[in-house]
């Protein structure tokens, strides 16, 4: 493994080096001087940095600056009235019992339900990949088809689904004599059912990486192992992990992002309660910024996830990029 | 066991008849417990309340009826939401297939100094999760008086990130010596991206085209923050507020609820069957690229 990938890391390295400097640089530039394009490049370049500014970066700033600040309702109007109060919503933060089983809830989350959509993503691969020649189409599109659905509707079935009166759960189970709990309503289960709608709504995505990523191995690797009497799970274990690692570790990294801001699966099945036990950091965010107005306070709260996404981002895609080019 | 696998080996063929027919049982089985769901609401979308109520659970109504339709239909402006989400997402199409391929062309084949900070912004910009803007955001668009109007809605997604770095990708694919031609025969730049690279990275904007495009008509957050006016809103807002709206059990509850998820998951369902390719190929793509 360490042979196709260690030695590729510096040569990519000087590759993207971006001007490569030095004289070789500059002569090899004066001679294609035909393909020097500063003007051109940054029309075309305009646009998007435009909307960039305006759109993206300038709230990116403004909801750091907003954190250190009283930013309140009255402020919306008057955003330059908002009064400069420190660190004092951070601070709060940390003491404020909601939020932190809002943290709490999102690691809970995040801890359960990245690697169950990993490991059944990459199960559904092998399985398409492996055997399935006839209606794999079906299935692809069947494994895939909740990840493009649009995750209000969504959750507005899945709520039925789980409804302990009239839900198709429920129902089922007393048909067998057994009483369902009351998935939504209790504090125990709430968050389970969310993470398993989460995880079935996107496990196809990592399918669907996966399946690029075995179609990408070698047939003679996998022939290889098994004359050498590789039984399916050291196949799995010894060669598709191994030589899947650098898609996985990416579907691992947008998962957890994705998982990280979770909040449309909480806001409609069951708006963060039973008390509390499903509010999340982004619906505690989004309450205290449009419910409450407390403005100032939500964009710290952007930020400390913010941070955590980063932080938890970086690691991964540190691991990432070892593991390929 | 040894000799064996070694045999299944030399003989796929075999292999494939003695493990398909329980490959194959799992397989409809995980796909019957994906698709029960979508089952569930489309056939409850057309149940009567008894069969809606009814305990042990009926799949197949007992009776048909469009009641649950007319009725929401009656209760909520479908059309009107309907047309508002397809307004927002053509928009944000169109300008993400323009802008982010303009700047893709330019960091895959324009050499211009701070070409790599761009680039680095893009990548930078990939990471950002949305949650991050949109209180600052509301402010801006609530002192432009860009709330409740389409322009709010659709500016924040005028030029993803996400298509820049799929543009520049296929882009940079596009063979220099084609380029360097059309310049020595004299064509200008906007001539070379629009007649000559554009055409030849058809299906990279095919894939931008439908991941663009279902973005925005999922789009959930955003929407329910930057409109008020309910004939502003989004189908998937129109959705959540009714079903979080505490009266709406006594105008009909969950058949009703059924029904308009039908209505909001169809179109895009049928999209994504129809073009189901693309779909694959793009998220494969940006991922191993």
């Amino acid at each position: 493994m360490s042979l196709t990938t260690g030695p590729a890391v510096p040569q990519a390295a000087v590759d993207k080096s971006p001007d490569s400097g030095g004289k070789s640089g500059r002569a090899r530039r004066g001679r294609r001087s035909l393909s020097k394009h500063n003007l051109t490049g940054w029309l075309f370049s305009t646009p998007f940095l435009v909307l960039f500014g305006v759109f993206m970066l300038f709230p990116i700033v403004a909801t750091l600056l907003m954190s250190f600040t009283d930013f309140g309702a009255r402020n919306v109007t008057r955003p330059l009235e908002a009064e400069f109060v420190g660190l004092d919503n951070y601070t709060q933060l940390f003491q404020d019992d909601k939020f932190l089983k809002a943290l709490f809830n999102t690691a809970y989350f995040v801890v359960v339900g990245v690697p169950a959509t990993i490991v059944l993503g990459l199960l559904a691969a092998i399985l398409l990949n492996n055997g399935i020649d006839r209606a794999r189409t079906l299935f692809r599109v069947g494994f895939y088809a909740p990840v493009v659905t649009t995750i209000v509707a969504v959750a507005v079935v899945w709520r039925f689904v789980l409804d302990p009166s009239d839900g198709l759960i429920a129902s089922l189970a007393s048909e067998v004599g057994l009483t369902a709990p009351d998935f939504l309503g209790s504090e125990t289960w709430a968050m389970p059912s969310l993470i398993t709608m989460a995880v079935w709504r996107n496990l196809g995505t990592v399918m669907v990486l996966c399946i690029a990523g075995l179609q990408a191995i070698p047939v003679d690797v996998r022939e290889a192992a098994r004359l050498d009497g590789a039984g399916a799970w050291q196949e799995l274990r010894r060669i598709t992990v191994p030589l899947l690692r650098p898609t996985l570790l990416y579907a691992t990294v947008i998962t957890t992002i994705g998982y990280l801001n979770v909040f449309e699966e909480p806001f409609v099945m069951t708006q963060g309660g039973p008390s509390d036990s499903t509010l999340t950091v982004s619906l505690d965010m989004y309450r205290e910024g449009f419910n409450f107005f407390h403005m100032g306070y939500a964009s710290a709260m952007a930020y400390v996830l913010f941070v955590v996404i980063m932080g938890i981002t970086v690691l991964q895609l540190r691991l990432l990029k070892d593991n390929t080019r | 066991m040894t000799a064996d696998t070694a045999t299944k080996a030399r003989t796929p063929r075999r292999t494939g008849r003695m493990r398909t027919p329980l490959l194959y049982t799992i397989a409809s089985v995980a796909l019957l417990v994906m698709a029960a769901p979508f089952l569930w609401m489309a056939l409850s979308a057309f149940k009567t309340k008894q069969d809606l109520t009814a305990s042990p659970p009926v799949w197949i109504p007992s009776r048909w009826t469009l009641d649950n339709f007319t009725a929401l239909l009656d209760q909520l402006d479908m059309p009107q939401y309907f047309l508002n989400s397809l307004i927002v997402a053509v928009l944000v199409t169109v300008s993400n297939l323009l802008f982010c391929s303009m700047l893709g062309y330019a960091l895959a084949k324009l050499d211009f100094t701070g070409r790599s900070k761009v680039f680095a912004i893009v990548l930078a910009a990939l990471m950002v999760p949305g949650n991050l803007m949109i209180l600052p955001l509301y402010v801006l668009m609530n002192g432009l008086g860009l709330i409740d109007t389409y322009a709010g809605l659709v500016l924040p997604f005028a030029a993803g990130a996400f298509g820049v770095f799929l543009m520049r990708q296929f882009m940079l694919s596009v063979p220099d010596e084609l380029l360097e031609a059309a310049r020595l025969d004299g064509a200008g730049e906007w001539y070379i991206f629009w007649r000559i690279v554009m055409p030849l990275v058809k299906p990279a904007l095919a894939t931008l085209t439908i991941f663009t495009f279902l973005g925005s008509w999922n789009n959930f957050i955003w929407p329910l923050i930057a409109t008020n006016d309910p004939d502003k809103y989004t189908l998937p807002v129109a959705l959540a507020t009714f079903a979080n709206d505490p009266n709406r059990t006594v105008g009909g509850g969950n058949g009703m609820l059924m029904a308009g998820s039908l209505l909001v998951v169809l179109p895009v369902l049928a999209v994504f069957i129809v073009l189901q390719r693309h779909f694959t190929q793009g998220i494969a793509t940006a991922g191993l690229k």
